[in-house]
C-alpha cells in the first residue's frame, strides 16, 4: 500500500477553479502530483455521468470544483452542480459507491492556495482508503465495453 | 483520419526544469493519429509559431495540440497562428504544462508523467473537435461607467469626447468622490477641489454623457456589445427639473445635526442636503432615514419654502433600462472604520482621527475652514502624531498588502501641518517610507528637511489618554527598539484602503472575479490590468486595488481606449462556444422529445420552442432550439438534457468523454 499512488481526477470550471489553479501554478505553490485536471466552461455543464465514467476508467478519487455560491460567470450554473451534487451522493450510496472518493468543493480565481490544499487533501484520503478495486467489482467490464461502442 | 501535431514548448526553463519535455514530445509521437511531435524552447515566439505554421502546411495537420502554459495566457496566440497557416483554429488545443505541472510539482518522473497525460487528453480530444466559425453580433456603441469618482469622470470624459455615448451612474447625491474630499494632491500640493470641480461640471455639460447620480446598477443581463443594464435611480424626494438649487430647503430643514458623509462625520448636514457645495448636481436630495416627515409624517417645511415646488415626498426609485455595449467599473475604495483599532481608541478618543477625516480639517472648504483644529475641543494641536500602515501591512489584522498612497498622504498631512500651525510638532511612526513615483521621494525628503517633521520608524502599540493628553506608546526601532512616549493633542491614523462596501454583491451582478480582499480582479496582473475576466467589462481606479490619483487617472483613461476600440467595430465575433440541438433526417428531424427541462436550466433564456412542420403545415413535432445570440456556452442544458439532444460546441459529449477515458488509459 505504502507505493500506491492514487489516480485523481479534477472537473472544474474554467473561470473560477480553473484560473485558481493556474494562481496555485503563478504562486509557485506545489502540490501533489497525483491530480489531472479537466476543463469545463462550467461546472453546471458537468454530467455526472462523467464522474461514473472516470470511476469506470480507474479513477480512485475524483475532485468537482468550482465558482464560489453567487460567483458563477453563468450565474447560476454552480447551484445546478451543487443540487446535482446532492442528488447524486444519494445515488452513490444506494448503488453501493463510496462517497468519500469525490470531493466537492468551491474554488475562487482568487484562492491558490485552496486549490493546493483541496488537491493535498483529496491525496491523503485517498491513499487511506486505497486502490478503488470496488467499483469494477460493482460494474463489470462487458457493461464498460457496451458503452465504448 | 486525424493527423495531430503535437508542441511541446520549454518556456524558457519554466517547463523544462521540472518536466522533461524531449521525453513527452517522443511518448506523444507515439501515440494513434499523431504524425508531427516537437519540443522547443519558446513556442509562442515567431520562431516557434512558425514552426506550427509549417507543420500545419507540410504534414497537412487536421490538429493541433500546444503542451505550454495556460490557455488562459496564449490559446487566442495559437489559435490565430493556426488560422493563419490554414487550419480551423477551434481544432487547436492546449495542454497546462506550466500552470497545471511544472510550476506545481518538483522535478521527477512523477511530473514527467503528468505532463504526458495532460498531452494525451488534449490529443484524444483534439481528435474529436469539429471546426467551428466565429459568430458575428453588433454592437451597442454606448458605454456604462459605474462610480463617478475622478476615474469615472475621466473615463466617462475619454468615452465621450471619442464621440460615443455614456450613461454614468453615481450611488451618492454627487459625482467626485473622494477625491473631492481632498484639501491638497501630492507632490505638488494644488488644491484638489480646484482641479477636480471643473471636471465634474464638464461631465454634467457633455452632450455625449447621461448623468445619473443617486443610482445604482440593479442588474445586468448580456454579453460584450449587448448588455442590458437595469439601473435604480433612488427617489431624491424632488423634481430635479423644476428644482433651480437655490437652498432655501437645505437652509430651513429643521434637522441640523445629521453627521456629514462628505465631511466624514466631523461636521453636520440636514436632512434635505447637498453634500457640499461644489456638488454635481448642485440639488439636494430627502435623506429619508432622518427626514422627520418619514418617520413622524409631519414637517415638511421644505416643501413650505421651495419657491418652485420641486419637492415630491411620494416620489418613488425608478428603473430605468439601458442597452450598452460596454462597462466601465470605477467604484473606487473606502477606508478601515473605527472598531478595527480598538488599541489606538480610534471611535473611543474624539481626537483620533483618520486620514481622510484629516483631510476634512484641512480643507478650506471643511468644517473648520482649513484650520488644524481638534474634533474635540476645537483647540489647536500643538503636538500631532500620524500613524502610518493602520491596518496596512498587518496579516494579524487581515490585509497583509499595502494600501500604497498612505506614505505619502502622511508626509503631505505632516507638511500640510506643519505650514498651518506654526512651532508645532509633528510625528511620523512608520514600518517603510514607500515614496515610488515621480517626485515623490523629493517630497517626503521635504517633509523631514524643511518641514522638520519628525519621522520615527517603528510601530504604535497602544494610545491612552492621560491628563488630557493622548499617550502614544511607540518604539524607535532604528534606535534599537528604543520606547518612545508622545503625549499628544491628536493623532492621525493613516488607514487601511478597502474594497468599497457592495464591491462583492456587484461583481456577482456582473459576473465578473475578484480577489480574496473583494477588490475587482483584472484579467492578466500585467498585460490586462483594465480588462476583467468578462468581456466588455473593465476597471478604472482604486476598485481594483488602492491607487492615488494620477494612476487612477491613467487607467480611466487606459479602459476608456479599451472601450473605444470595442466601438470602433460595428460588428463583433464571439466565440462560437454554444449550445447546439441535433437535427436529424426525417422522420426523427431530431433526439429531442420536447420536454424543455432545458429552459429552466438556461440563466439567459436562450433556448426557443421550435416547430417542425410538414408540408402541409401541420406541426409535427416541438423541440428546443437555441438562439445563438444569446446563449454564453455555459452548458448547463447540457448536463441537464435527458435525450443528449442538446450539446455544446468545444466540450461536446464525444470531447469530454475522450479527455476521462484518454486520461485513466494508461495513466
Amino acid at each position: 500500500m505504502a507505493d500506491f499512488e492514487p489516480k485523481i481526477v479534477a472537473f472544474v470550471c474554467n473561470w473560477c477553479t480553473y484560473a485558481g489553479a493556474d494562481l496555485t501554478g503563478t504562486s509557485r505553490i506545489k502540490y501533489a502530483t497525483n491530480v489531472r485536471i479537466i476543463r469545463f466552461p462550467c461546472t453546471g455543464r458537468i454530467d455526472y455521468m462523467l464522474l461514473l465514467k472516470a470511476f469506470d476508467e480507474g479513477a480512485d478519487g475524483i475532485i468537482v470544483s468550482g465558482c464560489h455560491p453567487n460567483d458563477c460567470h453563468y450565474t447560476s450554473g454552480n447551484f445546478h452542480a451543487r443540487r446535482r451534487w446532492i442528488m447524486f451522493r444519494e445515488l452513490c450510496d444506494f448503488v453501493g459507491i463510496d462517497i468519500n472518493r469525490v470531493l466537492f468543493s468551491w474554488v475562487s480565481a482568487a484562492e491558490g492556495s485552496k486549490w493546493a490544499d483541496v488537491v493535498n487533501t483529496t491525496v491523503t484520503r485517498i491513499r487511506e482508503l486505497g486502490p478503488y478495486t470496488e467499483y469494477q467489482k460493482v460494474a463489470k467490464h462487458p457493461i464498460r465495453e457496451v458503452t465504448n461502442g | 483520419m486525424s493527423k495531430i501535431g503535437v508542441f511541446v514548448c520549454h518556456c524558457g526553463e519554466n517547463i523544462s526544469a521540472t518536466v522533461d519535455c524531449a521525453k513527452v514530445a517522443e511518448t506523444a509521437a507515439g501515440y494513434d493519429g499523431v504524425v508531427y511531435s516537437i519540443d522547443y524552447k519558446y513556442m509562442c515566439s515567431d520562431p516557434g509559431q512558425s514552426l506550427i505554421k509549417s507543420a500545419i502546411i507540410e504534414k497537412g495537420l487536421t490538429g493541433v495540440v500546444v503542451a505550454s502554459c495556460s490557455p488562459r495566457m496564449h490559446e487566442p496566440t495559437f489559435r490565430k497562428a493556426c488560422a493563419e497557416a490554414g487550419l480551423n483554429p477551434y481544432m487547436c488545443e492546449m495542454a497546462n504544462l506550466r500552470e497545471h505541472c511544472s510550476w506545481v510539482h518538483e522535478k521527477g518522473d512523477a511530473t514527467t508523467e503528468k505532463a504526458i497525460d495532460l498531452v494525451r487528453i488534449l490529443v484524444e480530444k483534439v481528435k474529436k473537435n469539429h471546426s467551428l466559425n466565429a459568430i458575428k453580433v453588433p454592437v451597442t456603441k454606448t458605454a456604462l461607467v459605474i462610480g463617478g469618482g475622478i476615474a469615472g469622470i475621466q473615463a466617462s470624459l475619454d468615452i465621450a469626447n471619442s464621440g460615443h455615448k455614456v450613461i454614468l451612474i453615481e450611488r451618492d447625491p454627487s459625482i467626485g468622490g473622494h477625491m473631492s474630499q481632498l484639501s491638497e494632491t501630492f507632490p505638488t500640493l494644488d488644491c484638489s477641489q480646484c482641479i477636480l470641480t471643473p471636471r465634474m461640471v464638464e461631465v454634467a455639460q457633455h452632450e455625449n454623457i447621461t448623468l445619473y447620480t443617486y443610482a445604482e446598477l440593479e442588474s445586468l443581463e448580456g454579453f460584450v456589445g449587448n448588455f442590458k443594464a437595469k439601473i435604480r435611480r433612488k427617489s431624491k424626494s424632488l423634481d430635479e427639473k423644476i428644482c433651480t438649487g437655490c437652498g432655501q430647503c437645505t437652509t430651513k430643514c429643521p434637522v441640523k445635526k445629521i453627521p456629514s458623509e462628505f465631511n466624514e462625520g466631523l461636521g453636520k448636514r440636514t436632512a434635505i442636503y447637498v453634500p457640499f457645495p461644489q456638488a454635481v448636481p448642485n440639488k439636494p436630495v430627502i435623506d429619508r432615514v432622518n427626514c422627520t416627515y418619514y418617520i413622524k409624517g409631519k414637517c415638511k417645511v421644505c416643501e413650505i419654502v421651495c419657491p418652485t415646488k420641486a419637492i415630491r415626498f411620494d416620489q418613488e426609485d425608478t428603473i430605468v433600462e439601458a442597452e450598452v455595449g460596454a462597462i466601465v467599473v470605477a467604484t473606487g475604495f473606502t477606508v478601515k472604520q473605527p472598531d478595527f483599532f480598538p488599541e489606538y481608541g480610534f471611535g473611543k478618543y474624539p481626537d483620533v482621527i483618520t486620514g481622510l477625516q484629516f483631510e476634512r480639517l484641512a480643507s478650506a472648504s471643511g468644517p473648520t475652514l482649513g484650520e488644524i483644529r481638534r474634533p474635540s475641543d476645537g483647540k489647536v494641536p500643538e503636538k500631532i502624531v500620524f500613524i502610518a500602515c493602520a491596518g496596512s501591512r498587518d496579516p494579524a489584522k487581515g490585509i497583509p498588502y499595502c494600501s500604497k498612497i498612505c506614505c505619502m498622504y502622511i508626509a503631505k498631512h505632516a507638511m500640510l501641518y506643519q505650514h498651518k500651525v506654526h512651532g508645532g510638532k509633528s510625528y511620523v511612526f512608520y514600518m517603510d517610507i514607500r515614496a515610488g513615483g515621480k517626485m515623490y521621494e523629493e517630497f517626503v525628503r521635504r517633509a523631514i528637511e524643511d518641514d522638520g517633521v519628525n519621522y520615527i520608524r517603528g510601530r504604535v502599540s497602544r494610545i491612552y489618554e492621560k491628563n488630557g493628553k493622548l499617550i502614544v506608546k511607540g518604539a524607535d526601532t532604528l534606535l534599537g527598539a528604543m520606547p518612545v512616549d508622545i503625549d499628544a493633542d491628536m493623532v492621525v491614523l493613516a488607514t487601511a484602503g478597502i474594497a468599497n462596501e457592495g464591491s462583492e454583491e456587484l461583481a456577482q451582478k456582473l459576473h465578473t472575479s475578484y480577489d480574496s480582499y473583494h477588490f475587482f480582479s483584472e484579467a492578466h496582473p500585467k498585460l490586462k490590468p483594465v480588462e476583467t475576466n468578462t468581456a466588455g467589462i473593465f476597471l478604472a481606479g482604486a476598485c481594483q486595488s488602492p491607487k492615488d490619483i494620477p494612476e487612477s487617472v491613467a487607467m480611466a483613461s487606459g479602459a476608456a481606449v479599451k472601450v473605444a476600440c470595442l466601438f470602433s467595430q460595428d460588428e463583433l465575433t464571439r466565440e462560437p462556444l454554444i449550445a447546439v440541438v441535433n437535427r436529424q433526417a426525417a422522420p426523427v428531424f431530431s433526439s429531442c422529445v420536447g420536454c424543455f427541462l432545458c429552459v429552466s436550466a438556461c440563466p439567459y433564456q436562450a433556448i426557443e420552442k421550435e416547430e417542425i412542420k410538414n408540408r402541409t403545415g401541420e406541426v409535427i413535432k416541438t423541440i428546443a432550439k437555441v438562439n445563438p445570440g444569446l446563449c454564453q456556452g455555459c452548458g448547463t442544458c447540457v448536463a441537464f438534457c435527458r435525450t443528449k439532444s442538446i450539446d455544446i460546441q468545444g466540450y461536446t459529449h464525444e470531447e469530454m468523454y475522450s479527455e476521462v477515458m484518454a486520461l485513466l488509459n494508461e495513466y
